[in-house]
Formats: structure tokens, sequence, C-alpha cells
């Protein structure tokens, strides 16, 4: 704003507008409009190139002239994909992980998100550095170490160890997102709940809980997302075949497919049956997982 | 805060600690044991043979001091921070010049660039990593083969998994495919919050659109800008996945290595798992570091 003033005061004031110069600004708009739409393009070919590859038949895929244009529209591919058994044991795997870690987090962010934004008690800061730091850690400084703590416990292979992983790495960022969720529903509308005759838990049930639902959704997608495609945690303590989640199956079904001649339309196929639940979601949330992590930037 | 607020907070004041206990849990097993061990472990001998119960010595800061003398750690370590910055640096200015285009625009290109953004943001990085390796594929790739349309241009069968120099390049090429919609869409909120009227004032002054941008825009969205930077500091350091999958359609040679990699090699190949640690601790120490600042901004909103 000040910045704004002071190039008021400085600049000479010149060159009002006329009447070209609003039919020039009106084709440069167009011009920019154009040069978005060939990057947006740009962007989404590689998806695109995805799903056309694995709608391609093979015959056409073996050409050393890429087909572009149209999208084919066999299913041999992802028929392919699908008749590789170990699929449904990752989906399986990845099934049940991931509602796991969604499940946990959700319970644990939420009671804790409760804590911090309805009270204020000694350690509270701490806590919320603690947090804040913990969600930045990187898995690869830690999966040596939590490699040796799941294997000696025997969890190697079971569902068990990367759910706890997960759960560990993502409620930091799910309870700083409901955190804002419980701070933004007044306390005072409780305890008008509990003046008129409702205990706390029942006030709190009645009147907090509906509003905080689209909260609890959002933390929920985004566990879920963390879960679903997490690729370093899951490769070193789920090392046995029989046991991969989605990711892993996806790259050993390309590293398979790599001793042949690789098969893309089927890795395509696979790739976009790993890719489309990911996407929906995805889709539903953004909006709140890009003004979770810079709303303190944009608004400050 | 109201008064009735803190009347229950004195009378119930173990509340708030009970609910803190399950996250406080989980975290201090998944996160918190992992850390310690790995510190302890940093200062011992923990090699091949400890793998099979022989009892590991504490060495002090042996392990230190041997990586700090090899100067393949150092090589590795340089190599991840230039790819880091460089990545990161390319990813905000793409980003940031995707910001001012959807801010230039029409409300219909802008909606079919964010709809482009989102779908490319969305991939899982497995998932793109197989289509990016398709695309730069050697034979039939469709990258080698639009390249090779430009004349005077010989991409037939051109191999840019081959030496590292193109290795990371095609790296860094997805990688920056894949974070510029975050930049984008964060940046692009920076910019939705300047008002119309500051704008207009400086145009009607003769501020031209490079005045603009520097005097302006740029001093209004440098927060953002500097948050989105850092993560992506952050973010870059760790690309273990990329740099994994691409390993499987390259070649798995050190010259290939990031950090990330380097230590899943120390651990798994050479099962040395004393030095893998120490190495883990630098990488913790230099995101802990880079996050600080971060994190205060963050603290900031929590007291607002």
């Amino acid at each position: 704003m000040t910045l704004a003033l002071k190039l008021k005061g400085s600049r000479q004031r010149s060159r009002d507008a006329s009447a070209g110069g609003a039919l020039r600004r009106r084709s440069k708009k167009g011009l920019l409009g154009l040069l978005a739409i060939v990057i947006a393009l740009l962007w989404v070919f590689p998806v695109y190139w995805m799903v056309n590859s694995a709608l391609l038949p093979n015959v056409v895929l073996q050409s050393f002239v890429p087909t572009f244009l149209p999208l084919g529209g066999s299913i041999d591919n992802f028929v392919g994909a699908l008749s590789d058994g170990s699929f449904y044991s990752a989906l399986g795997m990845s099934t049940a992980i991931t509602l796991s870690v969604v499940v946990l987090c959700i319970l644990f962010a939420f009671v804790a998100a409760v804590a911090i934004s309805r009270f204020r008690f000694r350690g509270r800061k701490a806590f919320i550095i603690a947090v804040l730091i913990v969600q930045m850690l990187p898995a690869e400084g830690l999966f040596i170490a939590q490699y040796k703590l799941v294997s000696s416990v025997g969890l190697l292979d079971s569902v068990i160890g990367p759910t706890v992983i997960y759960t560990a790495s993502v409620v930091p960022f799910t309870i700083w997102m409901l955190r804002g969720f419980v701070a933004g529903v007044p306390a005072d509308l409780e305890e008008a709940a509990m003046v008129d005759g409702l205990s706390r838990f029942g006030a709190f049930m009645r009147i907090t809980f509906p509003l905080l639902a689209p909260g609890l959704v959002a933390s929920g997608v985004y566990a879920f997302l963390q879960a679903w495609n997490e690729f370093t945690v899951a490769l070193v303590l789920l090392p046995s075949e029989a046991n991969q989640t989605l990711p892993l199956w996806l790259r050993g079904f390309v590293q398979a497919s790599a001793t042949r001649e690789t098969d893309w339309g089927q890795v395509m196929a696979a790739s976009t049956l790993v890719a489309v639940p990911v996407i929906v979601f995805f889709l539903i949330v953004q909006g709140r997982l890009t003004s979770g992590l810079v709303s303190g930037a944009v608004k400050g | 805060m109201s008064a009735p607020q803190l009347r229950i907070r004195r009378r119930i004041p173990r509340t708030p600690y009970l609910l803190l206990i399950p996250a406080v849990a989980i975290l201090l097993i998944g996160l918190g044991y992992p850390i310690v061990w790995q510190v302890i472990t940093s200062l011992q001998e923990y090699g091949l043979q400890q793998q099979f119960g022989k009892p590991a010595p504490f060495v002090g800061l042996q392990n230190y001091i041997d990586l700090a003398s090899t100067s393949q750690l150092w090589i590795v370590v340089g190599r991840s921070i230039l790819f880091c910055l460089v990545t990161a640096v390319a990813t905000l200015a793409v980003g940031t010049l995707l910001a001012l285009l959807m801010n230039a625009v029409t409300k219909g290109p802008r909606i079919v660039l964010q709809i482009a953004l989102l779908l490319a943001w969305s991939m899982p990085v497995v998932a793109a990593m197989t289509v990016w390796i398709w695309l730069f594929d050697r034979r039939r790739g469709a990258i080698n083969f639009l390249l090779d349309m430009i004349p005077g241009v010989d991409m037939n069968r051109f191999d840019w998994l081959e030496s590292p120099a193109t290795f990371f390049v095609v790296a860094s090429v997805i990688v920056i495919w894949m974070s510029v919609p975050f930049v984008a869409f964060s940046t692009y909120a920076g910019l939705t919050q300047i008002s119309d009227e500051v704008m207009e004032a400086a145009q009607l002054d003769g501020a031209n659109g490079w005045q603009r941008f520097w005097g302006i825009i740029l001093p209004m969205i440098r927060p953002v800008i500097g948050i989105v930077l850092l993560l992506q500091v952050i973010w870059d350091l760790r690309v273990f996945t990329q740099i994994t999958m691409l390993q499987d359609a390259g070649s798995k040679s050190s010259e290939f290595d990031l950090l990330g990699t380097y230590i899943y090699k120390l651990g798994t190949k050479s099962q040395d798992f004393g030095m893998a640690s120490s190495v883990s601790i630098l990488v913790l120490a230099i995101t802990i570091a880079l996050s600080w600042f971060y994190i205060r901004s963050l603290l900031k909103e929590d007291e607002s």
C-alpha cells in the first residue's frame, strides 16, 4: 500500500488510456488467454498420455510413431493389468492400511485439536511446536530406524507397521488443519446449548460436531491421499512381494514388464487404475490443502 | 476467553492432557523412538555383524568423522543441494509466472489452466513417474519423437537416463511438473488479495507492467513466495521415489544418487546402519534448520 502511494507520487502523470490503448489491451488479453490454454494442454499432456496409451492396442503402441489422437477404445490393457494376480492383494493391502490410517488419524487428530484450540494449558505451545517440527521430518531421514523398529517387533510385512508410521507422519498436519476448524466454532455456541440444559458432551456432539464435518472430511481425505500414495516407507517395511501396496505393485509391474519388452500399454493401464481414485478424492479437497499450507502467509 | 470457559478449565485441568495422549503416543512410537534409536546408532559401529546379533560398540563421533572424510558423501550432499535449489527456484519461477498469467486472463482460459494444473497435481507420484519414463523412453517415447521433428535436431533413440547430467535434467523436469501447481495456486491466492484499486491507481499514474510487478505485486506476495520456496526446498530434498524409479529405468550406479537413495543403499546394500543413521541425522538437521522459518510463520497464525 505504502509502496503504491510512493509510486503514485514519484511517477510522472502521463499516458491516459485512449481508445486505441483499450483495443490493444483487449487483444493482448486474448493472446495471453491463448498462451494459458497452450500451457494448460502442455501441463495436462502426461495425464492425457497415460489414459491414451492405456486405451491403445499394443500393436499401435509398438509403432515408432506415437499415436497422439484419438483415444483408442481398447480395454485389453486393463484386462491384462488386472489379470496380474498380485494386483488384488496389493489393492487389499493398500485399502486395509489406508482405512486404518484414515480412522486413526481423524480420531487422534480431532481430540488433539480440541485440546489445543479449546484449552490453554501448560505445555500447549511446546506441543504445537513439536507437532510442526515433526510434520516436516522426511521419511528419507527416518526409514532406516523405522525399519529397525518394525522388524525388531516382528511386524515386517504386516499392515500394522505402515499404519503406525503413516499415522504418526500424517497426524501432525491433520491436527493443524482441524485446529482451525475447531477454533472456528465459537465456544459461546456450546455454552448457550449448555445453558439450555445439554451436558458439555451433548453440547459438543449436537452443536460443534456437525459444524466440524467439512474439516473432518478434509483431514480424512488428506490422510487417504498420503497413505494411498506412500512409497518410501512401504518399500522398507513390506519387503515380500505378497504384501505389497499398490505403489509398490506398480513399480514392480514396470520392472517385471521391463525384463521383456516393456508393455507400456499395460503399465499405463495399471497407472491409471492407481491414479483414478486419487484424482477424484484430490479434487474434492484441494482448496483446503492449499489454504492449510500457506494460509498464514496469504492472510498475514 | 470467556469467563465460563475459564471456570471449566480450572475444574478439570487434566482434560487437555488426556485428549493429547493418543496423538503423543503414536508420535512417540512412529517418530520419537526411531529418532532416538537413530541418534544412538549413529554413535555406534553398526554393520553386518551387528545385524546378526553382535553387540554394537559405541564409537563416539567416528561415523561422522568417517563420513566427513569420504568424498562420496560430499559429492552426494553437494549434488542433492544443487538439485534441490535449482529445481525449487525453477518451480517457483514457473509457478509465479503461471499465477500472474491466471490473474491476467479472462475466466475461461483461467479455469482451463486451473483444471490442467489440478490434474497434474493430483497424480500419485509412482503413476506420474511411470508416465514420464514412458514419455522419455529411448525408442518409442513421445518426447524424443517430437524433438526429432525439429529440423537439425537428432534425438532418435537418445538415452536420457544414460548420463548423470541428462538424468538429473529429466528428474528436475518431472519434479517441477509435479510441484508447479501448488506454487501457482498458492501464489494466485496471494495475488487475489491485492486490491484492484491499488493496481488501478498505479496504472493511472503510468507505472508500466514491469514497474507494477516489482513495485507492488512482488512486495505484496513476498510472504507467500517465501513460504512456498521454503517448502519446495524442503520437499525437493526428499525425492527418493522419483530417483528410485528413474534408476529402475536407467542405472543404479552411485553417480545417480541423491541423499535419499544414498541412505537407502547404505542401509540395505552395505547393511551399515551406523553410517546410514549418521547421514539420516544430517538430512534431519538440514530439514529442521530450513523448517524453522516456516514454523515461525505458522505459529504467528496460531497466535492471531
